[in-house]
């Protein structure tokens, strides 16, 4: 890997351009309010920067691994180091939101709050970053990133379980709505993966048979183009009569969930959005083959299917599967809407506290879909990675 | 032996292939050659039933190939297009085990038989086996798919411009490599081609096409000395007739003895090398080896009489 920095001359020989602009960003974003505290859950808080959320002896600690962080990230060459720095770094902002939430609710009221502010937001931005730019320029292989993303998502399930983080609002809301929380997780996978797994049921199929006769393919990828292009709301808010109309015209359509609002209209309509993707990736994936290499399968006797299962389709899964990334990603995401109609999911948190001008309700809904469109991107790309036919041993 | 008999495609009204008829003798290669849209890829791909004929039929050894169902009757069938076709997710090894596999050969008989096939076109197994194609070069790639249309045993392989997409060096050594390979394997070859240097060179026996029909079918020397039309004529190129000729007769047919300065020729080496030896070191005469050991010369004036002779 040539590493930019040296094309650079003179004394910038050795940085790296991305890390150095990084650097920058995070020292901003270090002027700027980390926390705010505010007398109740409703009201604007007040901003406190870094350096005060706590008394010196206790903030220096985590200012010192912040800025330590951001420097390891400007040496370029030893991408070790810049991801050590990146998790330095967010050490230091741990270290800061522990010592910080007790000292600020400290004599502050008892319906006071604490929250993370727009410089711990930045900074986690500008830390994620560095640790995506030191990462891609190891491009480890799909089983080193697969352990890397275990040991993030134990670290994050370890500092949530400890209880370190408890005194922060969004914490609190947490604490009030255990049970409603884990019933919103358990909607939003079924939403997500449900819709996931029908349209690929239907999809597979069908762009299989789009592949095979191209006359089908012309009706049948323009109406899914059509389906994509209705905006989400709009997409729900047909759902709720033409559900609405067969839950109460067809016997026994309602007993089994099919009504105007609720599960079932969320659910279509994933589903509806993800046919596009996946029969178009099918199509594409399976049209990646060579010519050569299919003319010579037919030339050497295999059959249709020996040639599907043999040639077509192994060389075509890394696309297919980009293609159900993609719908898994997207619907992760859509289905925060689906709590509008009732569908229930992360969304149901982020309308509640839209309602109530519950800065941290909503971020209870919205960090989730965050963390799980993210940890399911990162899980479809290694399987990608591992699906793709000339893989070599050592990548 | 491999009979077409009145073997004709027609596209609505376009005459593809028309009413081709001709024999292929067991263990000789026939080169059809022609320009883009004479009908031979059609032809050959008729063959295998890549292409269904309008009317006609095609047999191989006295059995008509429309007797068997098409993909059964492709597994016996090698057959190797340009750009290789092999397939780049499997290794050198699966790529040439391809049919083996169709077959439900036993897995020790396709390990055997791969080694032995990369052997034949010298590539050392240990070292290609487990390769990708994208690893390969050109000419390598070139070599595993022909290794991968002989891995059966075929009754008859057929090379749809197989060196097409090589440079003239390796083609030169691709096509060397299949005379000797085709000499020691005996295999019946059908190679389509749109270059006669290459028809030439090959063929025992050289079919010209021209608008879907076989213009003439027949020896390369007859091909040059009494070419059937003007077509002909001028895909032998008509200034280039005499040394096409020269480079068909090897030395040992005009040998005499005696003496000649210079750099000896080997008995193999064609008329048209000796040619211009002659000319471009101002000699009248070349000595030639047989084996290694002087055996006489060929001289300028015996070639130019040859020339004349035409067949």
């Amino acid at each position: 890997m040539i590493a930019t920095g040296r094309t650079v001359s003179g004394a910038w020989r050795g940085l790296s351009p991305p890390g150095v602009f990084f650097a920058l960003l995070g020292l901003v974003a270090l002027l700027v309010p980390f926390m705010t505290l505010a007398a109740n859950r409703i009201v604007a808080g007040e901003g406190v920067p870094a350096w005060s959320v706590a008394p010196p002896a206790a903030t220096l600690p985590g200012l010192a691994a912040i800025i330590a962080g951001l420097c390891l990230g400007i040496l370029s060459g030893r991408q070790y180091l810049r991801l050590s720095g990146a998790f330095l770094g967010l050490g230091g902002m741990l270290w800061l939101l522990m010592r910080g939430a007790p000292a600020l609710l400290e004599g502050a009221g008892e319906y006071a709050r604490v929250s993370p502010a727009i410089g711990f937001w930045c900074l986690l931005v500008v830390l994620m970053l560095l640790m995506a730019d030191a990462l891609a320029q190891m491009s480890p292989g799909p089983a080193a990133r697969a352990a890397l993303l275990g040991a993030v998502l134990g670290a994050l399930a370890l500092i949530l379980w400890s209880g370190v983080l408890a005194p922060l609002s969004i914490m609190q809301e947490f604490g009030s709505r255990r049970a409603q929380f884990a019933d919103a997780v358990l909607r939003h996978l079924a939403l997500a993966f449900g819709s996931l797994l029908t349209a690929a049921a239907i999809g597979f199929p069908l762009g299989f048979l789009c592949h095979r006769r191209p006359r089908l393919r012309g009706a049948v990828l323009p109406v899914l183009s059509l389906l994509q292009t209705i905006p989400s709301l709009a997409m729900f808010g047909l759902m709720i009569p033409i559900l609405g109309w067969l839950g109460d015209s067809v016997p026994g359509a309602r007993a089994i969930g099919i009504a105007g609002i609720g599960f079932a209209p969320a659910f279509l309509a994933l589903v509806l959005y993800s046919l596009l993707p996946v029969v178009g990736n099918t199509v594409a994936g399976l049209a990646s083959t060579p010519a050569a290499a299919l003319d010579a399968a037919r030339g050497m006797g295999m059959t249709p299917t020996e040639r599907l299962l043999r040639v077509e389709l192994p060389l075509g899964l890394p696309v297919i599967l980009t293609g159900l990334r993609i719908v898994l990603v997207q619907n992760i995401g859509l289905a925060v809407i689906a709590g509008l109609i009732g569908g229930g999911g992360f969304g149901t948190f982020v309308f509640q506290g839209l309602n109530q001008t519950a800065t941290d309700l909503i971020l209870l809904g919205a960090l989730p879909t965050v963390a799980l469109a993210l940890t399911s991107a990162i899980v479809m790309d290694i399987l990608v990675d591992l699906a793709r036919p000339t893989r070599k041993v050592s990548a | 032996m491999i009979e077409i008999d009145s073997l004709t495609k027609t596209y609505g009204d376009m005459h593809a292939v028309d009413n081709v008829t001709m024999t292929v003798e067991t263990g000789t290669i026939t080169v059809i050659v022609g320009t883009s849209g004479s009908g031979k890829t059609t032809l050959l791909r008729m063959i295998n039933r890549l292409e269904e004929p309008t009317s006609g039929e095609v047999r191989i050894n006295g059995e008509p190939t429309h007797a068997t169902k098409p993909h059964l009757l492709r597994r016996r069938i090698g057959y190797a297009i340009q750009g290789h076709g092999l397939f780049p997710h499997h290794t050198v090894a699966r790529n040439i085990a391809a049919v083996p596999r169709l077959l439900g050969w036993d897995r020790q008989k396709i390990r055997a038989r791969v080694d032995e096939l990369l052997t034949l076109f010298s590539l050392d197994p240990e070292a290609y086996r487990d390769r990708y194609p994208a690893d390969l070069s050109g000419g390598q790639q070139q070599r595993v798919g022909v290794a991968r249309a002989l891995a059966s045993r075929p009754d008859l392989l057929l090379m749809d411009e197989p060196f097409g997409a090589l440079d003239p060096i390796i083609r030169a050594r691709a096509q060397d490599d299949l005379r000797r390979i085709q000499r020691q394997l005996g295999s019946t070859i059908m190679l389509v081609t749109h270059d006669m240097e290459e028809a030439m060179r090959l063929g025992d026996r050289v079919a010209v096409m021209d608008a879907g029909r076989l213009v003439q079918h027949a020896t390369p020397a007859e091909i040059i000395a009494q070419p059937a039309t003007d077509f002909v004529a001028e895909m032998v190129g008509d200034v280039e007739r005499p040394l096409r000729l020269l480079s068909l007769i090897p030395l040992s047919e005009l040998i005499e003895d005696g003496t000649a300065p210079g750099a000896a020729m080997p008995a193999e080496a064609s008329l048209r090398d000796a040619l211009a030896a002659c000319l471009w070191t101002g000699r009248s005469a070349v000595p030639v080896t047989v084996d290694g050991v002087p055996a006489g010369r060929v001289t300028f004036a015996a070639i130019r009489a040859r020339a004349e002779l035409h067949a």
